[in-house]
């Protein structure tokens, strides 16, 4: 019996670590979407369907081109965020003063589009990126590099976001405009301009997620969906628009999905996430930290 | 409401699509027709809650509930068809009260209760997938065949007796659309996707109404799934639940028009037609060709159209109306920011 208790809390703590290094990429995930919503007040829908085309980019360009995944990672954020400032430019942006659910029903068609776009360019098969990163032993339990790399990584764009946001000219614009949208067109800010800025940064947010996750899974179409409803669950459960409850969240998340995984299957963890999310609604409906107006 | 000639219109129009397939026979049109009216029932359901802004992304998990629930209770239990889609009709309307109860309660609107829906229909998804012993998984499901009473499994192999079906159930979401339409609860659910506080402040129970309206659109839903089940007896998690048929959903309700009746069902006619004509002119290569038309057109629609193909149609045609209703005078106000 208490060799099987110590086995047993081996595998606690390693799912429990494990957890939290997940917790990294969902949290660059919320951050990408808490930002756009905080700003524009839109939510893209599509999120995880441009971190499924920037999975795609890193597909191609490391198996396909053979350029070097370090060569290729910034590539691939450059291409997202150019799609997410796309986006905004051909798709948002005309709907601007359109009712809020028009601009998220017309993300929604963004996301067929992105699908179907990737099933009929690239095909339904699963890729991987066939880089295999060594398993850190550390006593009984094993890390993969791969998800080390993630956490650090989300880690530092994370950071280089908030120094962005309170260190930068641009930045501060960002962090008014996000408090008041009319007033800062009066100060002389160009919100146009701050938008697409917003909605590039969020792209480009997506496409670092994007290489941190090609690491760990298989690109096809619909890898999105894998994520992408939980990171909306994270958004929603942090606050919307809130950077902090969305970080919060994004861990809690990410602990309840993982130490689910031990016991059962993984999409069970996903299960008990959703489970856990109607409960916490009764209890906290504004979200985790309430920052209301 | 309806006028002696409106009425007439559609005795005439009822009768010959009731006479169609005694005269018509030939299966693939009918086949096609069968598709257009289970999922015209399916549409008329979301919009029944879509028209007042409470967008849901979460049909797709109803959806999926009502074909899996009957579609497992006959194959595991041996349960009729007539015993399981109230089932699992039951089943999803469950869920809707315990998704739909605190975001009413506690005010989730606007963009929360859409991203709150899509985890729904999402998570739905992810149980069926991970269910996999039972519910064969991304693979897909087959009801078994009855060797016994067809009418008693529900299951019929001659498509002018599944025409008829689909006519009446396509017909009975046509009848509650009305039915809703004429009610009481339309004037409280239109306060309230105008205004919840003045709604509330005039006597309007917010979260009773909003309640009602979501079990009924959630029930309806259900129904459409297992009918679907039942005739098409195949179903994959990705045909009948998931995000991308809770966008299916709202594309061809806001394609045909949310306001109107037959706006559902114009949506469902031009979307499966869409379809099949890209499945026949591209041939096998069309896999994602018809979504990728289809979500080019949603965008382009909710830019340049947002009230529907017949909606904007009926506008056009009668410009001045007796009662301006606001509502429906801003561009698709279906919903306001969170409150």
């Amino acid at each position: 019996m208490q060799a099987f208790l110590d086995i047993f809390d081996i595998y606690l703590l390693e799912a429990v670590i494990n957890g939290i290094l997940l917790g990294g990429v969902l949290a660059l995930l919320a951050l990408g979407l808490n930002l756009i919503f905080g700003v524009i007040d839109v939510t893209w829908i599509c999120y995880a369907e441009l971190v499924m085309i920037g999975m795609y980019g890193m597909y191609f360009m490391v198996q396909y081109y053979g350029i070097s995944y370090f060569v290729a990672a910034p590539l691939t954020i450059l291409l997202v965020a150019v799609l997410g400032a796309a986006l905004h430019y051909l798709v948002i942006a005309p709907l601007l003063t359109a009712p809020p659910i028009n601009q998220l029903l017309a993300t929604g068609g963004v996301l067929f589009v992105l699908q179907s776009f990737a099933t009929v360019a690239f095909g339904i098969d699963f890729r991987n990126l066939g880089i295999r990163l060594p398993v850190l032993a550390f006593g009984d339990m094993n890390f993969s590099y791969a998800r080390l790399l993630s956490f650090v990584a989300a880690l530092v764009g994370m950071v280089a976001v908030y120094l962005f946001m309170t260190r930068t000219f641009t930045g501060t614009a960002i962090r008014a405009i996000s408090q008041d949208r009319q007033i800062m067109a009066l100060m002389g800010v160009d919100t146009r301009r701050i938008y697409l800025i917003t909605s590039a940064l969020g792209g480009a947010l997506a496409g670092l997620a994007a290489c941190l996750l090609v690491l760990q899974y298989d690109v096809h179409p619909f890898v999105g969906l894998s994520f992408g409803p939980i990171t909306f669950l994270i958004c929603v459960l942090g606050g919307l628009g809130n950077f902090i409850g969305g970080f919060i969240a994004a861990f809690v998340f990410a602990e309840i999905i993982s130490l689910g995984g031990l016991f059962s299957d993984l999409e069970w963890g996903y299960v008990l996430a959703f489970a856990f999310f109607i409960v916490m609604m009764f209890i906290r409906p504004a979200g985790l930290l309430v920052r209301r107006r | 409401m309806i006028g002696q000639g409106r009425l007439a219109a559609w005795g005439i129009g009822l009768a010959a699509l009731v006479a169609l397939p005694f005269v018509y026979r030939d299966p693939y049109h009918l086949h096609i027709l069968v598709l257009i009216l289970i999922w015209s029932f399916a549409y008329t359901s979301w919009s029944m809650m879509g028209r007042f802004g409470l967008v849901s992304l979460g049909h797709g998990g109803f959806m999926g509930i009502g074909a899996y629930v009957t579609a497992l209770l006959w194959n595991h239990l041996g349960l009729s068809p007539w015993i399981g889609i109230p089932i699992s009709m039951v089943a999803a309307g469950a869920l809707a009260l315990i998704v739909g109860y605190p975001c009413f309660r506690f005010r989730i609107t606007g963009h929360y209760f859409v991203l709150v829906t899509l985890a729904l229909s999402g998570i739905v998804l992810q149980v069926i997938t991970a269910t996999r012993d039972y519910t064969g998984g991304s693979l897909g499901y087959t009801p078994n065949r009855t060797s016994g009473n067809k009418l008693l499994a529900l299951q019929f192999d001659d498509k002018t007796t599944w025409y008829l079906i689909a006519l009446g159930i396509w017909l009975f979401g046509i009848v509650v659309w009305h039915w809703v339409d004429r009610s009481m609860a339309r004037y409280a659910l239109e306060a309230i996707s105008e205004d919840e506080d003045a709604a509330a402040a005039a006597g309007v129970d917010v979260t009773a109404e909003k309640l009602k309206i979501t079990l009924l659109s959630a029930l309806m839903t259900a129904l459409a799934g297992a009918i679907y089940c039942q005739y098409q007896m195949f179903i994959t998690p990705d045909t009948v639940s998931g995000i991308a048929v809770s966008l299916q959903m709202v594309f061809a309700a806001i394609v045909g028009g949310l306001f109107v009746s037959l706006g559902p069902t114009v949506g469902a006619i031009i979307t499966i037609l869409l379809a099949e004509a890209l499945r026949i002119g591209f041939g096998t290569k069309a896999v994602g060709w018809d979504n990728l038309v289809y979500g080019v057109l949603l965008v382009l629609f909710i830019i340049f159209l947002p009230k529907g193909i017949l909606g904007s149609l009926l506008d056009r045609l009668k410009p001045q109306r007796k009662v301006p209703r606001a509502h429906e005078q801003e561009v698709v106000q279906i919903a306001r920011p969170g409150t």
